[in-house]
């Protein structure tokens, strides 16, 4: 697409957009991810929610992340139209206009929480309340195109959605929620990075200052390296508390080990070996960190329904 | 009697308004099985006015 017809394409008349255009501003792949570790966390909770106020909190949870997703656009349309991986998004494809996506997604936004409130609790709707605030004013507004930080600190409002269906369960927060967390927080930068690495040129040309752009794509070989290490340290460490057991043990044995080999691999590549071989390694690590967290997460689930048929921990004495 | 040839943008319209419909059918649905499930909770209890006959 030329600039010329770029400019052309994105001036959206309103109430032009097809349905499923104001879907996809719901960015629907994240809502994936969003939905899967919520409805992780409100099963593994010990509290049991009746099945329809569960679909309802998934939901509602689903609901305010896509509003998130839809806020974001709006606010970052101008470096989408930049970029070839968001250059098709609704806004600078010209489908919907900027003013549409910020009144659909502050509609959403407070539906889902006020929904959330109603079909669950105040805490969980307070803390998806807080996760739309943190993505899009602290993350997408304040931090995105100020630090190279940004992968970091955007990374919690991504590893929220476990602890609000572990609050919709429970109406608590505890170590088991904070735990999961800090999983898909310390899952994030590796995962981004390695992606900032092969998707080359996007982020420079849009000016946001991702540590590819910053420090250098040395340093985030390196950076890559030094989180995958913390993670795999929590992620192992992780078995031995109330989630996880000896199921998930072994998941985290077999795929941190494989995040860590991929990693090592990435940190001790230059460019011009990236170069000669397409990004191999570093696409087969971003392919490999979804994996990663759906393994985790499904660890997870699987030890929770054996502590539910009284097999948790199996014989493993002192866990959950 | 003749009708407007359909343009690409009624079919749109149409779609859209196809989807908001079901989505808001979905809805109705989901609130009506939410307030069955809470009214059938054993802790549900009808909350009577404080202070009644004062």
């Amino acid at each position: 697409m030329s600039d010329a017809s770029l400019h052309q394409a994105s001036t959206a008349q309103p109430g032009e957009g097809g349905f499923g255009d104001f879907f996809a501003l719901l960015k629907p792949r994240v809502m994936v991810l969003v939905v899967f570790t919520a409805l992780v966390g409100l099963l593994a909770a010990p509290v049991a929610l009746h099945p329809v106020e569960a679909l309802a909190a998934i939901l509602f949870i689903a609901v305010g992340g896509g509003a998130a997703g839809a806020l974001n656009m709006w606010w970052e349309s101008d470096i989408d139209a930049l970029m070839r991986r968001t250059r098709r998004r609704p806004i600078p494809a010209g489908k919907v206009t900027r003013d549409e996506a910020f009144a659909f997604g502050i509609t959403l936004a407070a539906f889902a929480v006020v929904m959330l409130w109603l079909a669950t609790n105040a805490l969980a709707a307070a803390i998806l309340a807080f996760t739309i605030f943190f993505y899009v004013v602290i993350y997408t507004v304040g931090l995105k195109r100020w630090t190279p930080q940004n992968i970091v600190i955007g990374g919690a409002a991504g590893a929220f959605p476990p602890m609000i269906g572990w609050a919709a369960a429970t109406g608590t927060v505890s170590i088991e929620s904070v735990l999961m967390f800090a999983l898909i927080f310390m899952w994030t930068p590796p995962h981004f990075w390695a992606l900032a690495l092969f998707m080359r040129g996007d982020y420079d040309g849009a000016g946001v200052p991702m540590l590819t752009v910053t420090h250098g794509r040395k340093s985030t070989r390196l950076h890559i390296l030094v989180y995958t290490v913390l993670l795999a340290l929590m992620a192992v460490g992780a078995a031995f508390t109330g989630i996880g057991g000896p199921v998930y043990l072994i998941v985290a044995l077999v795929f941190n080990a494989l995040f860590l080999r991929d990693a090592v691999a990435i940190w001790r590549r230059d460019e011009d070996m990236a170069e000669a071989d397409d990004y191999r390694v570093e696409k087969r690590a971003f392919r490999l960190s979804l994996w990663y967290l759906f393994a985790h997460f499904t660890a997870i689930l699987a030890e929770a329904a054996l502590a539910g048929l009284g097999l948790g921990g199996l014989g493993f004495g002192g866990w959950a | 009697m003749s009708f407007r040839e359909e343009h690409e943008l009624h079919k749109r319209r149409f779609g859209r308004n196809l989807g908001l419909g079901l989505v808001l059918a979905g809805f109705v649905a989901l609130v009506f099985g939410l307030t069955i499930a809470k009214v059938s909770n054993e802790d549900f209890s009808v909350p009577t006015q404080q202070g009644e006959g004062n």
